[in-house]
């Protein structure tokens, strides 16, 4: 209760109030209540190993759609882009549109032939045809530290919605908070495995996808349905002397920004195919045409989505203002929850809320049981056991291991607290290490013959390492007002997102450690994953109980 | 555990038969025809986008009518875009590779690479 006062003291600060912490706890609490009920029943049918980590492949496509644009519809996407929209305009958008056609490449390069060549993770393609336990190990090394960066981004926004919207201030009570919803994400995880996951990534996309079209649609009547009266009104409220209709307000400013955000708009592009949680979606539909078919569904969902975030974002821009909003506690991220106080007061607020956190607890659910499968899978079985484990040995190590990684994130959930860095910003780090240690490995074992292990690992870890390094050593950690530490400079690297640089690098070094490696190539079993992957023989099978 | 040891029944010359069929690089053929191209088409028609708001920001800001300008346009562009390639493809995939597959599937279940290519009626084992 002692929050109270500072939450009003905040609001009076911003001249917006934030709603009745209540109502947004008690309709998150229903959101809990519904998945862990349908978590329970989920588990019901979890026997096999192929039950925990793919969900039997039992999913429809229409049904892994859904459940991947909950996966992919993190917070980033929700708060981060709307608010990125509301404060920066143009600049905002590009982060939809970035996220939006990297799911070609997925489409056209990589979902159906990992469907068809793997059992549950990327590096059982990755080392298909190469050294087993180098490639799995290197594999599992980029899926962990890809997860952790996107835990952080979402655990990032727990923190900020946690201030804005329960009334919750003060480092040891938010600190609980996140350490709850740390909780709740370790039980779906070891309770219901990838089944129950599913269904809450399911829920979880319908409810955000109906709740931003309502919103939406609220905006837009406000407006007469005149979307050029909804963007000349976010305009008039933009920050003074900044055009949020065209381009630059946020990267214009210099060359090096200019060169940031090509940068970034790489790592988008090419992030998605290279992200462990959104792959190891693919293995839960029965075939490669479910494959196919739930990626059709996941970007007609996710661009709609995304129309939508536009119009949410010019909204919030248009109706609370850029200044309100970067005065919120949250700051950018506040946005769309703040639009929803606007638009329909403490009950929109309460939904929005509740949709937001659920979205957080969905994704950092998927994450955990992707980073927890990758290592017992690749790590445990395939490398210290030499395979010679049962699957539900596995399973067991994927469980200590999921609240392994659950314990993780909590403490670096608490430790983001304090940053008020944007989330769909630290997402995009995220995709830059995906795009650099993971996807040019994944498009040359798929489509070159020559690819080696050497290629293959100087590839992920010279990827991981020069991507990692960069961030390190870029604004985004020290030398600017905005980095985590800065107090300190010890930034050389005029990039905050690096894949301008490290995802060339990490191509180039996938082609280099292959001309000079004297390795032979594997006929044998490049001719079994060709056949595999285009025909589909062999594609491991649905389970039925 | 239950999953199906299947895989395992296929030798590896089977794989290299079914590889060298012409079938197979048919299939193959088709896939990279479509896919390769269509990769390049968007990724330049994305940078073209990207490179157009960095270094062009008063052709982007150009309004069209009211306050829409053309870098809202393009940018929806690249959304109607990416609709229209995913519908491309899956048009693509039903009606000139998923045949393809299907069939070498079939023969492959019943091993009919087994036998040196002879249910092709063509030698072209190397």
């Amino acid at each position: 209760m002692t929050a109270v006062p500072t939450a009003v003291l905040a609001a009076e600060a911003t001249g917006e109030t934030v709603g009745t912490p209540w109502v947004n706890i008690s309709i998150f609490g229903l959101f809990v209540l519904v998945t862990l009920a349908i978590t329970f029943r989920a588990s019901r049918n979890n026997k096999s190993a192929a039950d925990y980590y793919a969900a039997g492949r039992t999913i429809t496509g229409q049904q892994n759609g859904l459940a991947i644009a909950g996966d992919y519809l993190s917070a980033a996407s929700f708060l981060g882009i709307a608010g990125a929209i509301a404060v920066y305009g143009y600049d905002g958008f590009l982060y939809s549109i970035g996220f939006l056609v990297a799911w070609l490449v997925a489409l056209l390069l990589v979902a159906e032939l990992m469907r068809n060549t793997a059992r549950y993770t990327m590096a059982d393609v990755l080392a298909f045809r190469m050294r087993q336990g180098p490639v799995r190990t290197a594999a599992a090394i980029s899926t962990l530290a890809v997860s952790l960066f996107y835990l952080l981004a979402q655990m990032a926004g727990a923190g900020g919605l946690v201030t804005l919207l329960l009334g919750v201030t003060g480092e040891a009570a938010q600190a609980v908070v996140v350490a709850i919803v740390g909780a709740l994400m370790i039980f779906y995880v070891l309770v219901g495995g990838m089944r129950g996951t599913t269904w809450v990534q399911i829920i979880k996309a319908s409810l955000l996808i109906a709740g931003a079209f309502v919103m939406t649609v609220w905006v837009l009547a406000g407006f007469g349905f005149n979307l050029s009266a909804l963007l000349g009104g976010a305009q008039a409220n933009a920050t003074a002397g900044s055009d949020v209709l065209a381009p630059g307000a946020q990267y214009g400013l210099s060359g090096t920004t200019k060169l940031d955000f090509i940068s970034l708009a790489i790592a988008l592009v090419l992030g998605t195919a290279g992200l462990p949680h959104v792959l190891m979606r693919f293995y839960t539909v029965p075939t490669a045409k479910d494959a196919r078919k739930s990626v059709v569904w996941a970007i007609w969902l996710i661009g709609i989505f995304y129309l939508f975030s536009l119009i949410i974002g010019y909204g919030a821009g248009a109706l609370v203002g850029a200044e309100s909003i970067l005065a919120a506690p949250g700051a950018v991220n506040a946005a769309a929850p703040l639009l929803a106080f606007e638009l329909g007061g403490t009950v929109l607020l309460g939904i929005i809320a509740g949709v937001a956190f659920a979205t957080i607890l969905a994704v950092v659910a998927g994450l955990t049981i992707t980073a927890s499968a990758s290592f017992a899978h690749d790590v445990y079985a395939s490398v210290i056991k030499k395979g010679q484990v049962s699957g539900n040995g596995e399973v067991h190590v994927a469980r200590i291991t999921a609240v392994v990684i659950g314990a993780i994130s909590i403490g670096l959930g608490i430790l983001a607290l304090q940053a008020g860095l944007n989330i769909a910003f630290l997402v995009a780090l995220a995709f830059a290490v995906a795009a650099s240690a993971n996807l040019p490995t994944i498009i040359y074992t798929l489509f070159w013959r020559r690819f080696t292990t050497q290629g293959a690992l100087w590839s992920i870890y010279g990827g991981l390492i020069i991507c990692v390094g960069l961030i390190i050593f870029s604004p985004v950690l020290s030398g600017a007002e905005t980095s985590l530490f800065p107090a300190v400079d010890f930034a050389w690297f005029p990039l905050r997102n690096p894949g301008l640089i490290s995802i060339p690098a990490s191509f180039l070094l996938g082609w280099l450690g292959t001309v000079v490696s004297k390795e032979p190539v594997n006929e044998m079993k490049h001719a079994e994953l060709e056949v595999r992957a285009l025909t589909g023989i062999g594609a491991e099978k649905a389970v039925h109980h | 555990m239950s999953e199906t040891p299947d895989r395992r029944l296929l030798t590896p010359e089977e794989y290299r038969e079914a590889q060298a069929s012409p079938e197979f690089q048919e299939l193959k053929r088709r896939f990279r025809a479509f896919a390769f191209p269509m990769t390049v088409a968007f990724l330049v028609w994305y940078l073209l986008y990207v490179l157009l708001s960095t270094y062009a920001p008063d052709f982007m800001g150009t309004p069209v009518f009211g306050d829409v300008n053309v870098g809202i346009l393009f940018g929806l562009a690249q959304f109607v875009s990416t609709f229209a390639i995913t519908h491309v493809y899956v048009a693509h995939a039903n009606k000139r590779t998923d045949p393809i597959a299907d069939e070498m599937r079939e023969r492959l279940e019943h091993h009919e690479y087994a036998r040196g290519g002879a249910a092709t009626g063509r030698d072209v084992a190397r």
